[in-house]
């Protein structure tokens, strides 16, 4: 029981406490540009969660099979940008021949997520994080880092289409309204604060 | 393209072409690494060292590398320079090591470096790309120290751990929190809209034109925004 607790504990605090975007800051550059529209916002979404998960898949064996075991674990950074960059490619040639309907509605958006820095920042802070001890907890911690991700790009795509409608000073059109919003949303995550401590009395 | 001079090169970056408020590229340690002085200067630093060396290299190596494998190859030779700054840092500043944490090996994907070496480095000689690295680090730095300079004396009410009278005893602690981060850039950015009268960020739209990962995505995301609309 207490490891599908740790479990739950591991991917609540990583959706809604820890949110990457929100909070840590990792993944700004897609959370801004591909917000705009929320089909764009949930198609991106999922591409981050599967290629987090391929990622993850990949890179924790590798790390502790090969690169610790050989005394490599300098080598971290250039591995795994080496092997998500890989992936990437590799997950589009695949589903561009075999899955094309999936191609269609993700392909897109893979390229641009190679050099995201939420899935180079979930590989290396799971090797670092004292709560993901297994593969199946590195696996759940990346799901639920996809999960909040997804959630905080639907979230401010809501956001952003009321600020389209509504009038804004000409200095602050684009960017900074968009970064003020923003601001806001994650001001609203801060709700979740202590919120995985009190429910499982940590 | 239009001849730059070396004096250009070198200060266009500062505020011209300031890549945090102009051209909007490595939001993500600017806005992390900015809740104390220390630390934002830090990452600057390191940045700019890794932009210098990987602006040369990259420069030296531009007539050799071919150009559909161009963006690994870039990576490759950033991400080597990564880990040897944070060797050197990890050696010699524990503590900054330490505070910096997982945006140290982030510097990697950090859109600067990577921005510059297909906007700049690919393109031209070794001394121009090195003046350029030297430039756009300077402004980095500058952008994230004024950035939090900022959210620590109002947040944390010090000054690169120094305290600052009045401040000290009205904090306002969001400052130094995500939400301030957020808060601040758009303002700055307003701001330097307003200084410039827009003429600046007009060109340099919020789209594909804007991002850095343009060039390798070849227009994925624009097709990606036809789709959509």
């Amino acid at each position: 029981m207490d490891f599908f607790k740790g479990l739950v504990i591991i991917i609540m605090s990583q959706i809604l406490v820890d949110n990457y975007v929100l909070r840590q800051f990792l993944g700004i550059c897609p959370f801004l540009g591909v917000s705009k529209k929320l089909n764009q916002a949930v198609g991106m979404g999922f591409s981050v969660i599967f290629v987090m998960l391929m990622a993850t898949a990949v890179t924790w064996p590798i790390q502790l099979y090969i690169l610790d075991k050989n005394g490599l674990g300098y080598m971290q950074t250039i591995v795994f940008i080496l092997v998500i960059a890989a992936l990437v490619q590799f997950v589009e040639i695949v589903l561009k021949k075999f899955i094309p309907a999936l191609h269609k509605s993700l392909g897109v958006y893979l390229p641009l997520i190679t050099t995201n820095c939420a899935v180079l920042g979930v590989t290396i802070n799971n090797m670092n994080d004292e709560r993901v001890t297994c593969f199946a907890e590195s696996m759940v911690s990346s799901l639920g880092v996809g999960l909040g991700f997804l959630l905080a790009m639907v979230i401010f795509a809501g956001v952003r289409s009321r600020i389209d409608e509504s009038e804004i000073p000409e200095r602050f059109k684009g960017l900074p309204a968009t970064l003020i919003a923003a601001s806001f949303v994650s001001l609203s995550f801060f709700g979740f604060d202590g919120l995985v401590e009190n429910i499982f009395k940590l | 393209m239009k001849k730059e001079s070396s004096f250009s090169v070198l200060f266009k970056g500062l505020l011209k072409e300031n890549p945090v408020f102009v051209l909007v590229l490595g939001t993500c340690p600017t806005l992390a690494m900015s809740t104390s002085v220390k630390s934002a200067v830090g990452m600057g630093l390191a940045a700019m060292a890794v932009l210098i060396c990987s602006n040369a290299v990259i420069s030296l190596l531009r007539k050799i590398i071919p150009a559909t494998v161009r963006i690994p190859c870039y990576i490759v030779i950033i991400a080597a320079f990564v880990t040897v700054v944070e060797m050197i840092i990890h050696a010699y500043f524990p503590e900054l090591y330490k505070s910096l944490g997982v945006y140290l090996a982030l510097i990697t994907v950090n859109c600067i470096i990577l921005g510059r070496a297909e906007m700049f480095a690919g393109k031209n000689s070794v001394g121009k790309s090195i003046l350029d690295g030297i430039g756009m680090g300077l402004g980095f730095t500058l952008a994230m120290f004024m950035m939090s300079t900022i959210r620590e004396v109002l947040g944390a009410g010090t000054f690169a751990d120094i305290p600052v009278p009045f401040f000290q005893d009205h904090k306002i602690g969001i400052f130094v929190q995500a939400p301030g981060g957020l808060l601040v850039y758009g303002l700055l950015i307003a701001f330097v809209n307003v200084i410039t009268k827009g003429k600046v960020i007009k060109k340099k739209s919020f789209g594909c034109e804007g991002c850095p990962s343009a060039g390798m995505c070849s227009g994925g995301c624009q097709s990606a925004v036809k789709e959509g609309e």
